[in-house]
């Protein structure tokens, strides 16, 4: 059985099949829905972290984006949700296509700059001039969509197109051609690999992701504010939660996400400043002791993680 | 056409913007120096900046509160304080991070765990209210320069900003270890070669770079009017705003980053009010897309 089709049997199939069944068991949607949607977010950091090696520190820019163009499209043109799910998807690329010439910039630099244009984008769409438009501070309302089994199920299918994503970026030559480009640039222009060209398809497909994501998002809690779709804990809680159980792995962010952000919603919600305090104290541990995830634990042993 | 009174108007508002600017401008040196002096020694983002500085504010509030100090008295306390305890933060957490892979990029993300926890143990221990340290504490009334009237406050927080500057041009300039410093600064391998102790002149960066942050704190009530255990993170985006727009990396650029960024903020507070908080996001793009090395760097970019 070649791998691509062992890891979607092992990974796609049980994750996506535990994720539907859920619902039926278990009465807490909305935490459902969110495991969905930091699946999906820590996939997304992962496809531009994990395979390029790009800290993408305004990532929650692409979010909202996403969860703004879906409302947009809903409050103005009364779109049906499927079709402003589109336009969220689109206006997330669109976004991460102006911002290609951040890729001139290296290491750090790349991330502040990242982050200064999703903060960017959060202050036009929150601003009091443009309320007529984005509602501004007061945040938008589409309860004429509002359908929270529907917007579930289109989350998982995102999902699942996703993993599968990320299955092939793990068993192909592209992927292989991306961590060969986030080793050494130079080397990997040299053997052949147009660069550029594999940077900014993974880039997009990483802000394809996270505006689908932001589109479902809007969807499923259909009253928010900019401040909301735009908070800097989506970035964040991706990024760890990828580390956590490690880049470039199908694997990896999905354990992430179901470890971490199950403690988050154990002990966060009650006590959040001691939940600060511990995961301040993991990621740093995580980043000192552990820089390569959960499963560098079993590739360390030559276990193949998927 | 100067004489008629709106002409006056504007002319003086623009006038007041472009010295209050100024002065502003260099307490925004003050905030950023510290982080970019330690950007630039060990190449690592240090993202609790805006946490050690939040430190710093409530370590002046508290001696104010409870043994009346001038926060000038604080300031030199607080630096002292905050340069030592670097000491033990760097070792444990420096040469550690500097061995992985991709430091630069790990560096991001382990401090913020840090500025977490600096948060999360503020929270515990101050409450989430917001405090203030009165403006008497420091000074008492305007102060006119150059026929414009400012808080006396902002001139002492402006003129502390520069001796603080020059400190670090004596420190870097004038000084054996600062030599070594600007040695590690060009190029750490070959420091490293030439028998540095590169993890002493590090550490030694890392305290001062901290002690600065703290210092910039015991001025926020004065320059950000309110001190929370949740501003770091604001304060830490500014900060990279004003060294980028200096140069990453090289400390005094960072004075024609916090001028520039002080001028042009209080221009557009003035006459675009409501996009004022949009203009250090769009600048720090600007600048890193038209010259990513900032306005005084040397070329530095890599691939």
């Amino acid at each position: 059985m070649p791998r691509l089709l062992r890891h979607v049997l092992a990974v796609l199939v049980p994750v996506i099949a535990v994720l539907a069944a859920l619902p039926a068991v278990y009465s807490n949607h909305l935490l459902l829905f969110n495991f969905v949607v930091f699946m999906g977010l820590a996939q997304g950091v992962n496809v531009i972290y994990g395979f390029t090696g790009y800290l993408p520190f305004g990532y929650v820019g692409f979010f909202g984006t996403g969860a703004y163009g879906f409302s947009l499209m809903v409050m103005h043109l009364h779109a049906p949700p499927l079709a402003a799910l589109a336009v969220a998807g689109a206006a997330a690329m669109m976004l991460g296509l102006l911002l290609t010439p951040l890729f001139r910039l290296s290491g750090a630099y790349f991330s502040i700059a990242n982050l200064a244009a999703a903060l960017a984008v959060l202050q036009v769409v929150s601003n009091p001039a443009l309320e007529p438009i984005t509602g501004g501070p007061y945040g938008v309302s589409l309860s004429g969509v509002y359908a929270p089994d529907f917007a579930y199920a289109t989350a998982l299918a995102i999902l699942a197109a996703t993993l599968l994503l990320v299955i092939y970026l793990r068993n192909s030559r592209f992927g292989l051609a991306l961590q060969a480009i986030r080793e050494d640039a130079i080397s990997a222009a040299m053997a052949g690999i147009d660069v550029v060209r594999a940077r900014i398809i993974a880039w997009l497909l990483s802000a394809l992701i996270a505006g689908l994501m932001g589109g479902v998002f809007a969807w499923y809690v259909s009253v928010f504010y900019a401040d909301t779709a735009f908070q800097g804990e989506f970035t964040i809680f991706a990024i760890v939660f990828a580390l956590f159980g490690g880049t470039a792995t199908v694997l990896g962010p999905i354990l992430g996400v179901v470890i971490l952000y199950g403690i988050y919603n154990t002990i966060g919600i009650t006590a959040p400043q001691y939940f600060q305090l511990i995961y301040g104290c993991l990621i740093m541990g995580l980043v000192l002791f552990l820089p390569n995830g959960l499963t560098s634990l079993l590739r360390r042993r030559g276990i193949d993680v998927p | 056409m100067l004489s008629s009174p709106l002409a006056t108007e504007i002319v003086n508002g623009l006038f007041f913007s472009l010295v209050g600017g100024l002065i502003y401008g260099l307490y925004f040196s003050l905030i950023g120096l510290g982080l970019n002096l330690i950007f630039g020694v060990m190449r690592i983002v240090n993202l609790a900046h805006g946490d050690f500085l939040m430190l710093g504010a409530f370590a002046a509030y508290f001696a104010f509160e409870f043994l009346s100090a001038s926060p000038i008295v604080s300031a030199l306390f607080v630096f002292a304080l905050f340069a030592l305890l670097a000491f033990p933060l760097y070792y444990a957490l420096v040469p550690r991070l500097l061995t992985a892979r991709d430091p630069e990029m790990l560096s991001i993300i382990l401090f913020f765990g840090l500025s977490q926890v600096i948060q999360a143990l503020a929270t515990i221990s101050f409450g989430t209210s917001e405090h203030s340290i009165p403006g008497r504490a420091l000074a008492v009334g305007p102060m006119a320069i150059l026929g414009q009237s400012f808080p006396k406050t902002w001139v002492i927080s402006a003129g502390v900003s520069a001796v603080a500057v020059v400190g670090i041009y004596l420190y870097l300039y004038r000084t054996r270890i600062g030599y070594l410093t600007r040695a590690v600064m060009v190029h750490r391998e070959e420091a490293v070669s030439t028998g540095i102790d590169v993890h002493r002149v590090s550490a030694i960066a890392f305290g001062i770079g901290l002690g600065l942050a703290a210092v910039a704190g015991v001025f926020a009530p004065f320059m950000l009017n309110v001190i929370t255990p949740a501003m770091g993170v604001d304060v830490t985006i500014t900060s990279f705003t004003v060294i980028v727009i200096g140069s990453l990396g090289n400390p005094l650029g960072t004075v024609l980053g916090g001028i520039l960024y002080g001028v042009s903020y209080m221009v557009m507070q003035r006459y675009l009010s409501s996009w004022a908080n949009l203009l250090p996001y769009l600048v720090l793009i600007a600048v890193l897309l038209v010259r990513p090395s900032g306005l005084l760097g040397r070329q530095v970019r890599r691939a």
